[in-house]
């Protein structure tokens, strides 16, 4: 009864989008002022029946229960609790049901928490996020139905790929996808904004608490995806430049781009048919992200939907919202006023550079995956991997971060440049120093490595500037999250930059008692034992790393055997071990056994010491952090708050 | 400066970003964007010695062996029309074994041995690289000789 229940309340809440995209847009021609107060209460409905859809689907998980195509495929009964419930996204069905879930969810927290836009715009945005849900709900229910009975149940299921039984695979796609699917909101005040014509900076200042929050958690998705992929994985990389990588990073760098120019508009009422073409391109690279994921049109590690009848869905959905958009901006953008004027340097002028430079690494990500897709419709087969994109990305990044140096430290309108140059003495005397310590002492340093870490330290400094001089309890949120964020873009840089610079990498086939030198660490193989996991098995080795210092340290790695459940081939997996230093990360992979007559009891080894690589995820958690502060701020969460207990206080003195 | 000529100069400024982008993403492409050859199209003579590449192919059954040094094995790619011998230091991909399909990024050496940097195997049961769709099962089992 389960899987019934949750597809009736799939159709019914496809059939609550169909009636707010009616109700509002015969509002908008004119209509009925009752059409509009129907529109709110049947998007907070429609996002609650697909929450209801989606938990259905996970007890059906939860119950093992087999009858169901889905669970059957994806999932066993000897799979721990955790991995059931993950499982429910691990798949192409699933994790689309999850998609629409959020979709539906942001249309209803609009219309529950928005009261700065007005009623006109509000509804044509609630009209726009029905349309997106009503596309990806024909989607689900026509070629991707989660609820599939089969005829007969099997005894038991075929079980998640073992790579994906991670923890890390438990909160990594449903954090990706509500920063994913949440830059729909933008979307959807964009298109609202065009139709009514309310573009300016109190539609800027509605639209941007949304923005911060969709691109907190594309921050927290990509860095937890980029630390999954690290360890689990066990090629010692933390970043592939893989093509399901790139989709999450082109909306991650179009939604960092809409950000900056939000805060001009809102503050300046300038760059605004910039602003609304961004908000448009960003839920469109989140589509495009999403066709090229789940069409299986790539060659990828993560790709696993192959079926050209999606491909072709999608790519016509997408046809049709992202060429309805661009064909509304279009007509619109005409008569969208001109925003106010500003000097080249100056706050603005800074922002507008950074927004060129963000949407050309965009551009130029975009072009690298596509580029294979092209190539091979005409007939010639091309990878495009990480020296082109670190060719690309790479120096553009680096200019991108040396205008965040400024950036900040001017002020709004216009600036002098001397002044500018007063504020940044400090910075550069920083960055001279790590640069000239880097060629003392650093040994031989690839140019982009070096500069990085260089740009770092300066950067470093010159994001804390702004607190200069000022009362640090009565700063606002807002700054504190721009110093923060800024401070961890720094962070990370160092991280990447020293890792690449500085990695020391030992491959050997080691017996028992052998001791590995890598970095500064002794590496004693102890040897192996057999262990037993709850649905796998798996050889564990015994490292002990003694450090300089006389420390020591146990290092676990494990190769792990799953099973081949109900007729499919059994599978691998190595698990490394880390330890994580102060000055970086010990990485330790366990690989077979050597076999034949001379190489008995040897095993292979692979070692990494990696300096400073956990300050790369460091920095992503302070981007992430001073985003949330920033989002604090503008929500004016805390203002609401303090107002109702003031109102509180007076109620209990009186 | 009228805010009309200032959307002027910020749209050229635009432009020319987007045009210096395609310019630059182009080179970049050209010079760094590695083919995807099968073994038959090695031997046929389309790839040229230390250029970057990627080669993709089945691994012929009974054909990995292990070097003394316990660190580097030698298998034979084939897709059933040809077989390139391939050679690879490290630890190969969870899932990599004879008779299933990889990718390997590399170049060739001037002996006719693909030399392998990083190996990638299929995923799992489900997923194939699109370049290996076009190689019918069994391919493996009767590779032709290197």
């Amino acid at each position: 009864m389960i899987a019934e229940l949750g597809l009736a309340l799939l159709w019914i809440a496809a059939a609550l989008a169909c009636l707010s995209l009616v109700a509002g847009v015969l509002f908008l021609r004119g209509g009925p002022k009752d059409l509009a107060s129907l529109v709110r209460p049947a998007s907070v409905a429609q996002g609650v029946l697909t929450t209801a859809a989606f938990g259905l689907l996970i007890a059906l998980f939860v119950r093992s229960d087999m009858s169901v195509e889905l669970v059957a495929r994806n999932s066993n009964s000897l799979k721990p609790m955790i991995f059931k419930i993950a499982g429910t996204w691990g798949n192409h069905e699933g994790s689309m049901l999850l998609w629409l879930m959020i979709l539906s969810l942001s249309g209803a927290l609009i219309a529950i928490f928005e009261r700065r836009l007005r009623e006109d715009t509000l509804v044509a945005t609630l009209a726009a996020q029905a349309a997106l849900s009503l596309g990806f709900f024909a989607f689900l229910l026509f070629s991707s139905n989660p609820f599939n009975r089969l005829p007969v149940a099997p005894p038991d299921g075929q079980g998640l790929n073992p790579l994906l039984q991670d923890i890390g695979l438990a909160f990594h796609p449903p954090t990706l996808y509500v920063g994913y699917v949440g830059l729909s909101v933008a979307f959807s005040f964009a298109v609202g904004a065009l139709i009514t014509r309310e573009i300016g900076p109190a539609f800027a200042r509605a639209m941007r608490p949304w923005v911060l929050f969709s691109w907190i958690f594309l921050t927290l998705g990509i860095t937890a995806g980029s630390y999954w992929a690290y360890y689990e994985l066990g090629w010692g990389g933390w970043w592939f430049w893989d093509p399901v990588e790139n989709v999450s990073l082109i909306p991650w760098l179009a939604g960092a781009a809409l950000l900056h120019s939000v805060a001009v508009t809102a503050t300046r009422n300038a760059l605004r048919a910039w602003t609304v073409m961004l908000a448009v391109i960003g839920f469109s690279m989140s589509m495009v992200g999403t066709f090229i994921v789940r069409s299986g049109l790539l060659t990828s590690v993560h790709s696993f939907a192959v079926d050209p009848e999606r491909g072709t869905f999608l790519l016509a959905l997408m046809a049709i919202y992202i060429g309805g958009a661009l064909t509304l901006f279009a007509v619109r953008a005409g008569s969208v006023a001109e925003g106010k004027k500003f000097a080249l340097l100056s706050r603005e002028g800074s922002l507008v550079i950074n927004n060129l430079l963000l949407t050309t690494i965009l551009a130029l990500v975009l072009l690298g995956t596509l580029y294979p897709i092209v190539a091979e419709a005409l007939g010639e087969k091309i990878s495009v991997g990480p020296p082109y994109y670190n060719k690309v990305a790479g120096p553009l990044a680096l200019i991108l971060c040396l205008v965040m140096v400024a950036g900040p430290l001017l002020s709004w309108r216009k600036d002098d440049g001397k002044r500018l140059w007063s504020r940044l003495p400090l910075a550069i005397f920083a960055g001279a120093a790590v640069l000239f310590a880097l060629i003392l002492f650093g040994g031989k340093v690839g140019i982009l490595p070096l500069l990085g870490m260089t740009v770092a330290g300066v950067v470093a400094v010159a994001s804390l500037a702004p607190l200069w001089g000022r009362n640090l309890r009565r700063t606002p949120l807002p700054t504190w999250g721009m110093v923060i964020a800024h401070f961890g873009v720094a962070v990370c840089l160092a991280g990447m930059g020293a890792e690449s610079a500085f990695i020391k990498e030992k491959l050997v086939a080691a017996r028992p008692g052998d001791v590995v030198k890598v970095g500064d660490f002794d590496v004693r193989f102890e040897g192996v034992k057999p262990v037993a996991g709850p649905n796998y098995t798996a050889i564990e080795g015994t490292l002990v790393a003694t450090t300089p210092g006389g420390g020591s340290h146990v290092m676990k790695p494990e190769s792990r055997m799953f099973p081949g459940l109900m007729g499919t081939a059994p599978t691998e997996t190595n698990e490394a071990a880390l330890l994580t230093r102060p000055g970086g990360q010990l990485y330790a992979v366990l690989g077979q056994p050597v076999l034949g007559a001379d190489g008995a009891g040897r095993y292979q080894l692979r070692l990494w010491w990696k300096p400073l690589v956990w300050w790369i995820w460091l920095g992503g958690a302070l981007i992430a952090i001073g985003a949330a502060l920033s989002l604090l701020g503008r929500a004016q969460l805390l203002t609401v708050w303090r107002g109702r207990r003031a109102r509180k206080d007076e109620g209990r003195w009186k | 400066m009228k805010a009309k000529h200032q959307r002027l100069i910020l749209a050229l400024v635009a432009v020319a970003g987007v045009a210096g982008a395609g310019v630059l993403g182009a080179s970049a492409l050209r010079d760094e964007a590695a083919y995807f050859r099968t073994p038959v199209e090695v031997k046929a003579g389309k790839t040229e010695v230390g250029e970057p590449m990627r080669l993709g192919g089945m691994v012929a059954a009974g054909s990995i062996e292990r070097q003394a040094d316990g660190l580097t094995i030698r298998f034979v790619a084939t897709d059933g029309k040809a077989s390139v011998p391939v050679e690879f230091k490290g630890i190969v991909p969870d899932l990599f074994a004879e008779e299933s399909g990889m990718v390997a990024d590399g170049r060739m050496r001037a002996d006719g041995t693909f030399v392998a940097d990083r190996i990638l195997a299929k995923h799992d049961e489900r997923y194939m690289p699109p370049q290996m769709g076009e190689m019918p099962e069994g391919v493996a089992k009767m590779a032709p000789k290197a």
